[in-house]
């Protein structure tokens, strides 16, 4: 089973929910999964953008009261 | 009341300070103790290094005594602590000794890890200790030309490190008369040119302005010195002449051996700043997992909003506010101007143009930054 941590980057400017993720995944193991909570919405497109480009998997984008939930799952 | 301060860098020293003063008649009357235990009998000015490294300060000038920083009442030993058991409120240290406690404050701070990178710490210069900055200002100053390459590792200390190098390496070179025979390409982790959207775009202008090239999404993965390439998580490469290197940090090892947090960072609330699980126990500064800047300015913010709470719980038995994320970083935007970004929790920051008076402020700072040591500024 699959384990699943979270970030909670809310009202983190900087260095902000993205460089939070890029430190967080470097402690997991591979099959794990993140969640980032973010208040920035830019992080709705940041995040799956830099999860592409690294190969990584997204899991879930999810709103919820200002509040993004991004779900990634380490893949290598 | 045993208060226990765990190392004696910016947030420990300034909180001791604070806490000293506000607890003076505690002091006197023995209802409250302050104990520090620091690594070291001397303390670091550490955002001098960057001076350092530009042959701009010498390093004899970034230290004083531990010892002359601190309020008298004080109890200061050079005895760093090995062990941590904040279930039985105690903590054993390198000479042997256990320190009881009533309340532990974790001040530890962070240390880059170069080495974590394949062939980075070979193959860079930095500006993260006094022999790096001498290192640093060694390789610049024999530089015949040809292509810098800035990149930056997850997490860093001072956010506004890969900026103040590339500016101040332009200037460097270019009031050596070497302009043309330097070009810089910056590299950075995110999508864009730095963690604050605002800077990140006030530094698109001032890139074009000096023809700084840059690449984004680029976070290293290791470094070929034969062939001088640095090469990304993301698939891409950059040949290099220079690597000037913000390697990314983790916490200190006495942390990790402990357990008390991945990577060295210890996991606190980012209101109370109280260890998880732990009523008693805290961390500030670079040492904590919080989501903000590993900055000066964020140990001094927090040492200053625990210092009311710690002396709150000792005078009427419960804290009185929390720590609203506030960091103010000074940016020196080369031309001998410089500017800032202050922001909290709840409000961004709105960097304003660089100015020389700013920039002024600073170095005036870098003298009285010893009178925010001592608490007093």
């Amino acid at each position: 089973m699959a384990e699943r941590k979270v970030i909670d980057a809310r009202g983190s400017f900087c260095p902000g929910p993205l460089m939070e993720l890029i430190a967080g995944i470097k402690l997991i193991e591979i099959g794990d999964e993140l969640e980032v909570l973010s208040s920035d919405k830019g992080s709705a497109s940041d995040i799956p953008e830099w999860i592409n480009k690294v190969g990584h998997e997204m899991v879930s984008t999810t709103e919820e009261d200002g509040v993004w939930h991004i779900v990634v799952r380490k893949t290598k | 009341m045993k208060i226990l301060i765990v190392g004696g860098g910016m947030g420990g020293t300034i909180l001791a300070n604070n806490l000293a003063r506000r607890l003076k008649g505690e002091l006197s009357s023995g209802k409250a103790h302050i104990t520090m235990l620091s690594a070291s009998d001397k303390h670091m000015y550490q955002p001098g290094l960057l001076y350092v490294a530009l042959g701009r300060m010498s390093a004899d000038e970034l230290y004083r005594d531990q010892a002359s920083l601190l309020e008298p009442g004080i109890n200061f030993h050079v005895d760093p602590v090995e062990e941590f058991n904040l279930d039985n409120n105690n903590v054993k240290t390198k000479s042997g000794k256990t320190y009881d406690y009533d309340i532990i404050v974790i001040a530890t701070g962070s240390r880059a890890v170069p080495e974590n990178i394949p062939g980075l710490a070979e193959n860079s210069i930095n500006v993260y200790t006094e022999q790096a900055a001498l290192n640093f200002y060694q390789t610049i100053n024999s530089f015949e030309g040809g292509r810098i390459v800035i990149a930056v590792g997850v997490p860093h200390k001072c956010p506004m490190i890969p900026p103040e190098l590339t500016f101040t390496l332009y200037d460097f070179f270019n009031d050596r008369g070497m302009g043309d025979k330097v070009s810089i390409h910056y590299t950075y982790p995110i999508g864009r040119l730095h963690a604050l959207e605002p800077v990140a775009n006030w530094m698109q202008g001032e890139f074009a302005t000096r023809g700084v090239t840059s690449e984004t999404l680029f976070n290293m993965k290791e470094v070929d010195g034969d062939k001088k390439v640095v090469r990304s998580e993301e698939g891409s490469e950059v040949e290099f002449d220079l690597l000037v290197a913000v390697p990314a940090h983790k916490g200190m090892e006495v942390v990790e051996s402990n357990n008390l947090g991945a990577s060295g960072w210890i996991p606190v609330d980012k209101k109370r700043l109280n260890i998880e699980g732990h009523d008693n126990a805290f961390a500030i500064g670079d040492t904590t997992n919080i989501p903000i800047s590993k900055a000066g300015s964020t140990a001094h913010f927090e040492a200053e909003a625990l210092a009311e709470n710690i002396a709150s719980m000792v005078k009427i038995g419960q804290p009185v506010r929390d720590y609203d994320g506030k960091v103010f970083c000074f940016i020196e935007a080369g031309k001998d101007k410089a500017t800032y970004a202050m922001f909290n929790y709840n409000n961004p920051p709105d960097p304003k143009p660089p100015t020389k008076s700013l920039h002024w402020f600073k170095m005036a700072y870098n003298n009285l930054y010893w009178a925010s040591a001592r608490g007093l500024l």
